[in-house]
């Protein structure tokens, strides 16, 4: 019997995380026994089930928090679809890559009879991608706070210049110095002095 | 010492003895410190409570059943030691879809479920294209509830209409978008399309099943051997359900329950749901006292037959194949017994009420199935 390539099927509204996972599951597959996988990204759910019936996948992989995931499973349920797909988990044996697919909220449908180091070699990269997709939100999430702290201490430094007519760099050793002793970052003792600084200006209870 | 206890919930008015428990104090005075996650979908819930991530989970009362019995996607032994919540859900259907039902009989009375049933039945017969109506989880007292509506009726829930399911939180703007004609969800998301002039409420769980279990604590049947915290938590619950029930409390719990962490929605739907006044559509409404309750009518201990309940429609509805064995696992997953050694003075269970057709729920589920003319077999279900 002739071995088709491996039909992926993604659902995932967020492109960038779907693009991401993409990428890992043609460089991880390419080359083995089934050639390079096929793969399907959904974005949106509707008209699901016929979608899939025409792609006919092997392998569905969706976000575990996806509420979609309860439409999906009643459509398996129901439908007349030629091969029904099935949580990952059915099969108990390899429970450390389930585990380890859950905490990267990673959830995968798999259709009977697919062989289980294939199975294994999708949600190995589905898991790490899904990993490399959360450092990156992190670390974008990193970089948007850290210029945000930039702006508050910015803030900070004026107002203490302005009140007791120091240099910035006087301004800079004074909010450091007064973190340090009150064991705090600098970000957030300037949070706290521009928060007091609006609450002392006139007009401030209309705020 | 504090012991942790982690519990899974669906934002819905019914994980409100769960809410009152940590926010009212009762658990942390039995000694817990009592932890909700809430969950975007079923199978999320499902998948934390299956996999150990949790403790224990606010569940649709067939879903332990299911996956003692290892229907649909995974099989987990699985207990039921407490009721959380009887009744609450509701069947409504969009403005149009009711302009239709009252247009094909003008003189029903749709606060009747019977009435409105036929009613419907009248508009299924003459549509070119199938209704869609959504439930929440194939394994969910809505998807039975909808069904034996729809049956006694004289349609056929798979094949005169089209079921899906759709996450409650996603209910009432799958209306709006016109995606489906109606739905069966539990509280708020009933109210809040009659509230948005989506919907009308044509048929309540307390009228189609008066005072049928809705919502249970669901453990791992291997969780539920740690049987000191199983105590600890069901004390905390029977106090919290108590509390829950007493409409003095009312306005302080949908306080706690409309905050972001749990449902995030106006307080006085909440309060409405949480008192038995529904407002059904149309400026009517209806009052009635055992809509919703967590503690009254011995609501928190389970029985044996409310297990076999949902054993009984899974089988008439083809999503098993019918057993003596998947019976009497079926039969021990609702856990008298938990309830009677934790809970002092406790309730004694109640007896089963006869559900609006006058069809009176019987352990013997041949006998009881065969007063049905509507059936799925198990084999058409799945025949691919």
């Amino acid at each position: 019997m002739t071995q088709r390539s491996l039909r992926i099927l993604i659902i995932d509204e967020n492109a960038v995380r779907a693009a991401i996972l993409e990428e890992g599951l043609r460089l991880a597959n390419d080359g083995e026994d089934g050639g390079t996988p096929e793969i399907h990204h959904i974005r949106d759910t509707a008209n699901l089930l016929a979608r899939i019936s025409a792609i006919d996948p092997d392998v569905i992989l969706i976000d575990l928090e996806n509420p979609s995931r309860d439409t999906l499973e009643q459509m398996f349920q129901v439908s007349r679809l030629a091969r029904r797909p099935v949580a990952m988990f059915v099969d108990k044996s390899d429970s450390a890559t389930v585990q380890a697919a859950i905490d990267a909220g990673v959830s995968a449908y798999v259709v009977d009879g697919l062989r289980k180091e294939r199975v294994r070699s999708v949600l190995d990269v589905s898991i790490s991608r899904f990993h490399a997709f959360d450092r990156l939100q992190c670390e974008l999430q990193q970089a948007k706070s850290a210029l945000e702290d930039r702006k508050i201490v910015e803030q900070a430094k004026a107002i203490l210049m302005q009140q007791r007519g120091c240099s910035e760099d006087d301004a800079y050793v004074l909010l450091r110095r007064t973190a340090m002793n009150q064991n705090r970052k600098i970000a957030e003792l300037a949070r706290s002095l521009v928060a007091a600084a609006a609450l002392l200006r006139p007009g401030a209870d209309h705020d | 010492m504090t012991e942790r206890i982690i519990a899974a919930f669906v934002p819905l008015v019914d994980c409100a003895v769960l809410v009152a428990a940590r926010e009212q104090g009762f658990a942390a005075a039995a000694g817990l410190d009592l932890v909700l996650v809430k969950e975007p979908s079923w199978a999320s819930l499902r998948d934390h409570l299956c996999l150990g991530h949790v403790d224990c989970a606010h569940a649709l009362a067939p879903l332990p059943v299911a996956l003692t019995l290892g229907v649909g996607q995974v099989q987990v032994d699985c207990v039921a030691p407490f009721v959380l919540g009887r009744g609450g859900n509701a069947v409504t259907v969009s403005r149009r879809l009711f302009a239709e039902m009252q247009a094909k009989a003008p003189a029903a009375s749709f606060t009747n479920p019977a009435e409105s049933g036929r009613a419907l039945a009248g508009v299924v017969r003459e549509r070119a294209q199938p209704l869609t109506l959504a439930m929440v989880f194939p394994f969910s007292n809505h998807n039975f509830d909808l069904r034996y509506w729809l049956a006694a009726a004289g349609v056929h829930p798979d094949r005169e209409v089209r079921l899906v399911a759709i996450p409650p939180p996603l209910m009432v703007e799958s209306l709006r978008a016109g995606h489906v004609d109606g739905f069966c969800v539990g509280e708020p998301w009933n109210s809040l399309a009659v509230a948005h002039g989506l919907g009308h409420i044509v048929a309540t769980q307390s009228q189609l099943f008066p005072r049928a279990v809705e919502k249970v604590l669901a453990l791992r049947a291997a969780f539920a051997e740690r049987s000191e915290r199983i105590a600890k938590l069901l004390q905390a619950l029977d106090a919290a359900a108590a509390w829950a029930d007493e409409p003095a409390n009312h306005a302080t719990l949908a306080s706690y329950l409309s905050r972001p962490a749990y449902l995030g929605l106006s307080q006085e739907i909440i309060a409405a749901a949480l008192g038995g006044r529904v407002r059904l559509g149309a400026g009517t409404a209806v009052h009635d006292p055992d809509f919703l309750f967590f503690h009254r009518h011995a609501a928190n201990a389970p029985r044996e037959a409310d297990g076999l309940w949902a054993y009984a429609q899974m089988s008439r509805w083809g999503q098993l194949a019918p057993s003596s064995a998947a019976e009497r696992a079926a039969a021990k997953v609702f856990a008298p017994n938990l309830y009677r050694q934790s809970v002092q003075h406790g309730a004694a269970p109640a007896a089963p009420l006869p559900a609006f057709d006058r069809i009176e729920f019987s352990s013997d589920v041949r006998a009881y199935l065969a007063q049905f003319e509507a059936h799925t077999p198990f084999a058409n279900a799945r025949s691919f």
